[in-house]
């Protein structure tokens, strides 16, 4: 029987556990904020860099790698900005952080700001979530009168001040350079890359953005250090991860796994199996964007390589299941719908190609489907891929070929009589 | 154009950011906020000079994000997820069942001003589905009778709503 692995969430499953400050000191709480600002910055990035930790918002990108690519010795000053916009569907693990263990994270972040000599940081939360921003602004406020924030942190001679940007309502703020477009005061619009963030980011200065739950488990490395980190999971998937599952499950919810435990355990172990005792037809194992998994697909390790391994990808973690009488085609409308909605309109391909996917799987909902426009769209989908600044158009395509590619006879079945 | 305590919240925000502009997001909420939920041609501009870039600016902006409105929602403003996970759990069926119950459309504010309803995109609660926020308050794991629970109150006017503030108003104590 698959059990939880508790690091990130040790304090929250802890019965009548209030999450603040009081309550995460007494549980040893900012103990590793205090080491590590007798460590040396560099020693704090070859340490997270050890210990393998990969970005926790999708990409999977090494932190203390990225860390290290921050330009020196411009004269600008370097930012540490998080991104809180959680919003591709499927995911809602960095919302459960800042509502019950905001101090953890808070104190990843310090740490991360000390290694890179941030001195004022910005935390982009999505402005729908106003309960968690106030949630996390109480913790911030916390910490402004211990002392743990403002001009000398802590006890030691470090400057930090961390304020609190709300989004307004766009996805497409999740990607990177659209999330600093959109905290420069711009629309959320991806930037052409190079130059990268590290070089020109925030303000056009060297700038890291960071996901909520990866600076969460900052802590915990620079305490019990890079190896212990690494025990916890496969080779090249280090720790435990924050797992949120959704649909149709009896138990859904955010779950703390260590890396690399089978997806069908998680499935059927920690979510209760499917809801209603029905039948499972697929699994979406990384947020919406990811591509679907049939029945027979899922006895595999959940980790980044291991999903990339079954032509999938882990995405944010994020585990969408739906049982057998899910209507596959009315499924993937909604999600290209979704996509069409957030497309920011600056790349034809996906501006374009979006717009049409939902046209034409509109007909096929409407039991209009025809062979040839099958073809079409899963060509349409190929256009997308890889043409466009950001991954949205990817996002969007990813999950519409994988669909066509596994369920061929759910589409059959909307294809009109007349055909 | 800001109230009194407006312009103090405004000058509090400004002070956190490099670059004036930097503020537009949260000053552009702040102001929503002082016109009692949107945003008119008059506010944009003030906000253009409070930020200290070009009006057509802060159009462009404030028209890109969702959030931002330009005629008045109701009282009510409910909020109802179709998206992936919700869309699974039933959310559909509360949106009909809600523009079924109140006569008024997604999209649209009843005539006496007392309820919108938008059918939206991933509120980030997937877990906890059907979701609808009513204002900014969350409801998880709707059903019908629960969500004509809510309305009733609504109807009634006993139902007890969070005050509207973003964290950015609030003066930091340090």
């Amino acid at each position: 029987m698959l059990e939880e692995t508790l690091v990130l969430f040790k304090n929250v499953r802890q019965p009548g556990y209030s999450g603040d400050l009081a309550s995460y000191q007494s549980s040893g709480g900012y103990s590793a904020l205090k080491k590590a600002l007798k460590m040396k910055p560099e020693e704090i990035v070859n340490t997270v860099k050890e210990s393998n930790l990969r970005g926790r918002g999708g990409a999977g990108f090494p932190t203390g790698l990225k860390w290290s690519f921050m330009a020196k010795g411009t004269g600008k000053p370097s930012y540490l900005v998080i991104n809180a916009d959680e919003g591709e569907p499927g995911t809602f693990k960095d919302r459960e952080i800042m509502l019950k263990e905001p101090h953890m994270f808070l104190e990843g972040y310090m740490i991360g700001c000390y290694a890179i000599g941030c001195h004022h940081g910005y935390i982009y939360v999505r402005g729908e979530f106003v309960p968690a921003m106030q949630r996390l602004q109480e913790a911030i406020d916390e910490c402004y009168q211990s002392g743990l924030l403002g001009d000398k942190i802590a006890g030691s001679d470090f400057k930090l001040d961390i304020t609190l940007h709300p989004g307004a309502g766009a996805y497409i703020c999740g990607e990177e350079t659209a999330l600093l477009d959109s905290l420069e005061g711009r629309r959320g619009q991806p930037r052409t890359k190079p130059p990268f963030p590290a070089v020109a980011g925030f303000n056009g200065c060297p700038t890291s953005v960071n996901n909520v739950e990866t600076l969460m488990n900052v802590p915990s490395i620079i305490n019990d250090g890079a190896e212990a980190f690494k025990e916890l999971g496969p080779p090249n998937n280090a720790g435990t991860h924050l797992v949120s599952l959704s649909g149709h499950v009896n138990n859904p919810g955010v779950y703390e796994l260590k890396m690399g435990v089978n997806l069908k355990d998680i499935i059927y172990d920690i979510g209760g199996g499917i809801l209603g005792g029905k039948e499972l037809k697929g699994v979406i194992p990384g947020g919406s964007s990811t591509p679907v998994l049939r029945p027979d697909e899922i006895d595999i390790p959940y980790d980044f390589d291991s999903l990339a391994k079954a032509k999938s990808m882990m995405g944010s973690s994020a585990i969408i299941v739906f049982n057998e009488d899910t209507d596959v085609v009315k499924f993937l409308y909604r999600i290209v719908k979704f996509y069409n909605h957030e497309s920011c309109g600056q790349c034809t391909p996906c501006r374009e190609g979006t717009n049409w996917s939902r046209l034409m799987l509109r007909q096929f909902v409407q039991q209009q489907g025809t062979p040839q426009q099958l073809k079409r769209l899963y060509r349409v989908g190929g256009n997308m891929m890889g043409t466009t600044l950001c991954p949205l158009g990817d996002a969007c395509a990813m999950p519409l070929r994988a669909f066509l590619e596994k369920y061929p006879e759910e589409f059959q079945a909307h294809f009109a009589e007349a055909s | 154009m800001f109230s009194p305590e407006g312009q103090k919240k405004a000058e509090h925000i400004l002070s956190r950011y490099p670059i004036k502009m930097n503020a537009l997001l949260p000053i552009l909420h702040l102001a929503q906020r002082e016109n009692k939920g949107y945003l008119t041609p008059e506010w944009l501009e003030h906000v253009a000079e409070v930020c200290e870039v070009p009006a057509t600016h802060v159009e462009g902006v404030a028209t890109f994000y969702t959030m931002f409105k330009f005629r008045p929602l109701g009282k009510y403003h409910l909020q109802i997820c179709t998206n992936i996970a919700c869309g699974l759990c039933g959310g559909e069926k509360i949106l009909e069942h809600v523009e079924q119950r109140l006569d008024l459309h997604a999209g649209h504010t009843r005539e006496d001003g007392q309820f919108s309803i938008e059918e939206v995109e991933c509120l980030g609660a997937c877990g906890y589905g059907p979701v609808m926020i009513v204002n900014e308050e969350y409801h998880e794991r709707l059903t019908v009778e629960a969500t004509d629970k809510i309305i009733d109150e609504l109807e009634k006017n006993t139902k007890e709503l969070p005050e509207k503030i973003l964290p950015l108003d609030r003066p930091l104590t340090a």
